[in-house]
C-alpha cells in the first residue's frame, strides 16, 4: 500500500483506514477465502496426498456427469422459457394500458418473495398429483388415477418459470422505462418500421437488462434445490447430488462436486458480465421524456389483453391461495377430495402453542436478525473502504479495491449449497484459523452462513444509496466545520439509512426462509423454519407445513412493505 | 505579508497536471477572481484553498500560518458550491445552522445568527421551508447564508451563479458583491464568465491549462494582456503575427507583419524586446481598430479592403482584408462603409500590445 498517497487524503486518517481494511480483510479471509480455498484444496487431496483421484472417480461415474449436464440443461431451458414468458409480458404491460393491467403489475413480482421451499410446497398442493387441480379433474371426470404426475423435467421447468420469470419481467420493464422515447421516434422519423425499431433500437438498448435477467435466472436455477428435492424425480441436479453425497458420508465426492458447481457458477458470472460490457448504452445516462403507455385501440385486442392479465394474475396468486387454504385444513380431511373437507385453526394453534413448534420461529428470527444486523454494520465498513471518488479514503491501490469487491460478491455468486459445504468443510474440525474451536455443530454455524450468503445484498443496497449521495454534501459539511464523525452521523447516515435498511430487511426475510444451506449444516439447537416445514411435509402434516409457510409469507410481506416505504422515503 | 498566499502549488490527477506551479496572493478585504476556461484548474485551486484537495507540492499560507495540511473543517472558510450542496434532509434553518451546531453554539446565539444570515440574503422567515421547495435563486441564497453564518475568515465561491438564468444572474451578482463588501469579507471567486469576473472582482488571476497566466485588475487584463492565451480568452482580439525589424535599442519598436508585410510601430520597453528573428504576436481589440475612408497620415495606417459588415444592434463588426492580414473592427456607425470598398485601417500604437509567447 502507498502510504505517501494516504497522507495526501484528508478524509480518513490512515490508521482508521488501516483498521477498516483489517476488519474487512479478516471477515473476507475467514468467510470467503479460507473456506473456498480449503474446499478447492481438499478436492485435490486424498489421505493427505495431492491427487486427481476425486475428479477421476466422479467423472467416471455416469451419475455425476448426468448431474452436471442436467443442471446446465435445466438452467439454460429455464433462462429460455423465462425470457419467453417475461419479456413479452413486460412489453405488453409496460407499453400499453388496458383494464386489468394494474392488477397483474401489482402481483407480477410475487414469486420473487416466496421462499423457494414454500413455493415448492405450495406448488405441490396446487399442481401435484394429489393437489387441488389434479384431484379436481380426477373427480370431475371420474378417473381411476390422477391425470398427471408432477415429476421430472416438465415439473421443474414449470416451477422454475413460475418462480424466476419475474427476473425478466421486472428487469425488462425497468429497461423499457429507462429508454428515451425520442430514440424510437427518431428512428421512425428516419423511416424505420415498427419491427425495425424493435430490432435495431429497442432490443439493443435492452441488452443490459436482458443479460442481467439471464444471469440472475441462470444462477438461481443452478442453485435450485427444493424443487429438485421434492419433485425432481429422476432429474439429477448437482445441488441435490452434493446433499446426497454428504448424507451418505461421501465427503470427498461432495467436495469435488461442490467445486464443479462453484466453477460453473463463477464461469457463468464472468461470461455474462463480459458480454454485458461489450456494448455502449449512451441513452441510459441521458435525460429524456419517458414514453407514455399507449391505449390499445382495437376492441378485440383490448379484451384479449384484459383476459390475459386476469388469467396471469390468478395463476400468480393460486399457489399462495392454495397454501393459505391448506393451512386451515383439519388433519386427515384432505385425502381424495378436491378441496379439504374440514377447516380448523388447530394448525396455527399448534404452531404457536407447542414450544417445540414455535421454537423454530424464535431460531429463524434470531439467526436472521443476527446475520442481517452484522451484514449492515459490515456493509458500512466495506462500502466506506470501496467508495470511489477523488476524496475518499484510498490508501490502498485500485487492485486491492477490485479484489475486495470481487470477494464480497463471491458468496452471492455461489449457490447456497457451495457456501454451506465450504464453511462446513473449513470449520468442521480443528482449523488453521479457528484453532480447536469447531464451528460446525454449534448454534453459530447458521448465522455465519446466512451472513455470508446475504451480506452482498446489503453491501449492494448501501453502495447504491452511497452512489446517489452527492459527494459535495460531505465536502460542504467539512467546509462548515464538521469533523469526520459529525459528517457521517449528520449528513451521510441520514441520507443513506433508508436504502441500507431496506437492503437489510431484504437480507433478513431471505434468511428467514433459507433452506438450501440450512439443510446441510443445521443442528437441533438452531432448527430453522424451513427444516420444520420439510419435516412436517415428510410426516404428511400438510396443514402444519402450510401454516408455517403462511406465517413466513406474512412476515415477509410486512417486511417488504416496510422496505418499499423506506425505498420511497429515499427517493 | 498578504492575507492568503499560494506558493507554487501543483496538483496532478493521473497524468494530467490540473494545477501547475500556481502562486498568487490575496489581500485582506479583496474580492479575488480565478478566471479561465473549463478544465483550466481554477476549481481545483479553489478546492485546495478550501482543503478539499491537497496540493502535491507547494504550500498555502493563511495569515502567516501554513494551512497546507489542515483539514477543511479546521480552516473556518465558508464555501458556496456550484450545485449549492444544500442538505436535502434538513430544512433551511438547519442548513444554515449546520456549521454553528458543529461549533456547539448556544441555542440563542444560533437562532440569532441564522436569522440574521437569512435576513442578509433576503430570505427572512424561510427557516421552516424544505430546501426542495425553494427556487434555484432562493437555494443559492441559502447556500450563501450557510457560508456566512459561520463568520468565515475567507469566503470561497465555486461558480455559484452558473445554475441561475441570465436575468437572475445579474441581479444576484450585484447583491453578492454588495453583501461581501458590507460584511468586510475576503472572497475568492471562481468563474469561467469574464463579464461576471470583471463586474465582481477587484483583482483576477487568469488560468489556462493549469497554469496561472496573468494577475491584475480587470481593466489591466483586458487592455494589457501579457500572454497570447489571456488576450484570446478575454474577449475578441486581433492577433497579428510579426517579426521585430530594427535592432536599435530605442524606445520605439518596429515590426513587420508576417501576413500583409506591413510595418507597425509601437512603444516597447527595452526589457520586453523579443530576439530579432523570432515571430511574436501583437494584439489590438476590435473596438480600438479605426476605419477611415481618407488617408489622414496617421501612424500605423494600413490600406485594406472591406470584406464583410455584420450588423449586431448597437455595434457592427467590419472585417477588413489588408493585403492578406485579416482584421476585425468594432464600429458604432457604418455610414459610408460598403463591402468591397477600400479603406484605411488604423492600428493606434497606444492600443497595440506586445504579447509574451
Amino acid at each position: 500500500m502507498n502510504t505517501a498517497e494516504a497522507k495526501k487524503r484528508y478524509r480518513v486518517h490512515p490508521w482508521k483506514s488501516v483498521a477498516l481494511f483489517l476488519l474487512t480483510a479478516v471477515v473476507l479471509l475467514y468467510g470467503v477465502v479460507y473456506p473456498n480455498l480449503s474446499v478447492a484444496i481438499n478436492s485435490f487431496q486424498r489421505d493427505g496426498a495431492w491427487t486427481l483421484a476425486n475428479y477421476r472417480e466422479i467423472l467416471s461415474q455416469r451419475i455425476v456427469l448426468e448431474a452436471i449436464i442436467s443442471s446446465l440443461g435445466l438452467s439454460i431451458a429455464t433462462v429460455f422459457f423465462c425470457a419467453l414468458v417475461g419479456v413479452p409480458l413486460a412489453f405488453l404491460f409496460e407499453r400499453f394500458t388496458f383494464p386489468g393491467r394494474r392488477l397483474f403489475a401489482a402481483l407480477a413480482a410475487l414469486p420473487l418473495v416466496l421462499p423457494p421451499l414454500v413455493g415448492t410446497v405450495a406448488f405441490i398442493f396446487l399442481a401435484g398429483e394429489t393437489g387441488i387441480l389434479a384431484h379436481g379433474i380426477q373427480n370431475l371426470l371420474g378417473l381411476q388415477n390422477p391425470p398427471w404426475r408432477l415429476r421430472g423435467w416438465p415439473a421443474l421447468i414449470l416451477f422454475h418459470v413460475y418462480t424466476m420469470y419475474p427476473f425478466f419481467y421486472v428487469l425488462t420493464g425497468a429497461g423499457l422505462r429507462r429508454i428515451d422515447a425520442s430514440l424510437a421516434e427518431a428512428a421512425r422519423s428516419l423511416g424505420a418500421s415498427k419491427i425495425t425499431v424493435l430490432r435495431r433500437v429497442l432490443l439493443p438498448q435492452l441488452t443490459p437488462s436482458l443479460v442481467a435477467a439471464a444471469l440472475l435466472t441462470f444462477m438461481t436455477s443452478m442453485a435450485s434445490f427444493s424443487a429438485p428435492l421434492l419433485f425432481g424425480g429422476d432429474v439429477r441436479m448437482l445441488t441435490l447430488e452434493i446433499f446426497r453425497a454428504r448424507q451418505r458420508g461421501d465427503f470427498g465426492i461432495a467436495i469435488t462436486e461442490t467445486v464443479i458447481l462453484a466453477v460453473i457458477s463463477l464461469g457463468a458470472l464472468i461470461f455474462f458480465q463480459r458480454y454485458e460490457g461489450t456494448r455502449r448504452f449512451a441513452a441510459a445516462a441521458m435525460k429524456g421524456a419517458p414514453r407514455r403507455r399507449a391505449s390499445i385501440a382495437s376492441g378485440t385486442a383490448r379484451v384479449l389483453a384484459t383476459i390475459l392479465a386476469v388469467v396471469f394474475a390468478i395463476v400468480l396468486v393460486l399457489p399462495v391461495a392454495t397454501l393459505f387454504l391448506v393451512s386451515f385444513a383439519a388433519e386427515g380431511s384432505w385425502t381424495t377430495q378436491t378441496l379439504p373437507a374440514a377447516y380448523t385453526f388447530a394448525n396455527y394453534q399448534r404452531l404457536f402453542g407447542d414450544p417445540y413448534a414455535s421454537e423454530v420461529f424464535f431460531n429463524s428470527v434470531t439467526m436472521s436478525a443476527i446475520a442481517a444486523v452484522a451484514a449492515l454494520l459490515w456493509s458500512f465498513a466495506i462500502v466506506t473502504l470501496l467508495r470511489r471518488g477523488k476524496n475518499t479514503p484510498n490508501f490502498f491501490g485500485e487492485g486491492w479495491r477490485r479484489l475486495l469487491s470481487l470477494l464480497v460478491l463471491v458468496p452471492w455468486a455461489l449457490p447456497g449449497t457451495v457456501v454451506a459445504v465450504s464453511v462446513a468443510e473449513a470449520y468442521g474440525g480443528p482449523s488453521l484459523l479457528l484453532g480447536s474451536f469447531i464451528l460446525v455443530g454449534t448454534f453459530w454455524i447458521l448465522p455465519v452462513v446466512y451472513f455470508l450468503r446475504f451480506m452482498p445484498l446489503v453491501v449492494r443496497a448501501l453502495q447504491a444509496s452511497m452512489e446517489q449521495l452527492d459527494s459535495t454534501l460531505e465536502e460542504a459539511a467539512g467546509s462548515l466545520g464538521a469533523r469526520a464523525w459529525q459528517r457521517f452521523t449528520r449528513v451521510t447516515l441520514p441520507l443513506v439509512w433508508p436504502g441500507a435498511l431496506a437492503g437489510t430487511l431484504l437480507a433478513f426475510v431471505i434468511a428467514l426462509g433459507e433452506y438450501v444451506a440450512s439443510v446441510l449444516v443445521f443442528v437441533p439447537a438452531n432448527r430453522p423454519i424451513s427444516i420444520a416445514i420439510a419435516s412436517e411435509l415428510r410426516d404428511f402434516n400438510l396443514g402444519a407445513a402450510a401454516a408455517y409457510g403462511v406465517v413466513l409469507i406474512v412476515i415477509i410481506s410486512i417486511s417488504m412493505i416496510v422496505a418499499g416505504r423506506l425505498e420511497r422515503l429515499r427517493g | 505579508m498578504s492575507f492568503l498566499s499560494l506558493n507554487a502549488i501543483s496538483r496532478t490527477f493521473g497524468t494530467t497536471h490540473a494545477v501547475d506551479n500556481v502562486s498568487l496572493d490575496v489581500n485582506q478585504g479583496e474580492f479575488f477572481g480565478l478566471l479561465g476556461p473549463s478544465g483550466c484548474g481554477k476549481t481545483t485551486t479553489l478546492r485546495m484553498i478550501a482543503g478539499l484537495e491537497k496540493p502535491d507540492t507547494g504550500s498555502i499560507i493563511f495569515q502567516n500560518q501554513d494551512i497546507t495540511n489542515l483539514p477543511p473543517e479546521r480552516r473556518g472558510f465558508g464555501m458556496v458550491f456550484q450545485n449549492y450542496a444544500l442538505f436535502p434532509h434538513l430544512n433551511v434553518f438547519e442548513n444554515v445552522a449546520f456549521g454553528l451546531r458543529a461549533r456547539h453554539k448556544s441555542k440563542d446565539e444560533m437562532n440569532e445568527r441564522v436569522n440574521s444570515a437569512l435576513d442578509l440574503v433576503q430570505l427572512p422567515g424561510y427557516g421552516k421551508r424544505a430546501v426542495d421547495e425553494l427556487s434555484g435563486g432562493q437555494q443559492q441564497r441559502v447556500a450563501i447564508a450557510r457560508a456566512i453564518a459561520i463568520e468565515p475568515a475567507l469566503l470561497l465561491f465555486d461558480e455559484p451563479l452558473s445554475n441561475l438564468d441570465v436575468s437572475l444572474r445579474e441581479s444576484t451578482r450585484s447583491e453578492l458583491r454588495e453583501l461581501v463588501t458590507r460584511l468586510g469579507l475576503t472572497a475568492v471567486y471562481v468563474t469561467h464568465d469574464q463579464e461576471e469576473a470583471f463586474a465582481l472582482c477587484d483583482r483576477i488571476s487568469v488560468m489556462v491549462g493549469g497554469k496561472l497566466m496573468q494577475t491584475g485588475r480587470p481593466r489591466e487584463l483586458y487592455e494589457q494582456p501579457s500572454e497570447i492565451s489571456v488576450a484570446s480568452f478575454l474577449g475578441r482580439n486581433n492577433l497579428i503575427k510579426a517579426m521585430r525589424l530594427s535592432s536599435s535599442k530605442t524606445s520605439s519598436g518596429e515590426f513587420k507583419t508576417l501576413e500583409g508585410g506591413h510595418t507597425l510601430h509601437l512603444p516597447v520597453k527595452h526589457e520586453d524586446l523579443a530576439p530579432l528573428n523570432q515571430p511574436i504576436y501583437l494584439a489590438i481589440r476590435p473596438e480600438h481598430v479605426e476605419l477611415s475612408t481618407n488617408n489622414n497620415g496617421a501612424e500605423n495606417s494600413l490600406r485594406g479592403n472591406i470584406r464583410e459588415i455584420v450588423f449586431a444592434g448597437a455595434t457592427s463588426t467590419v472585417r477588413v482584408d489588408a493585403n492578406g492580414l485579416l482584421l476585425e473592427a468594432l464600429v458604432l456607425r457604418t455610414e459610408g462603409l460598403e463591402p468591397n470598398q477600400s479603406c484605411n485601417v488604423i492600428l493606434s500604437p497606444n492600443h497595440l500590445t506586445l504579447l509574451k509567447n
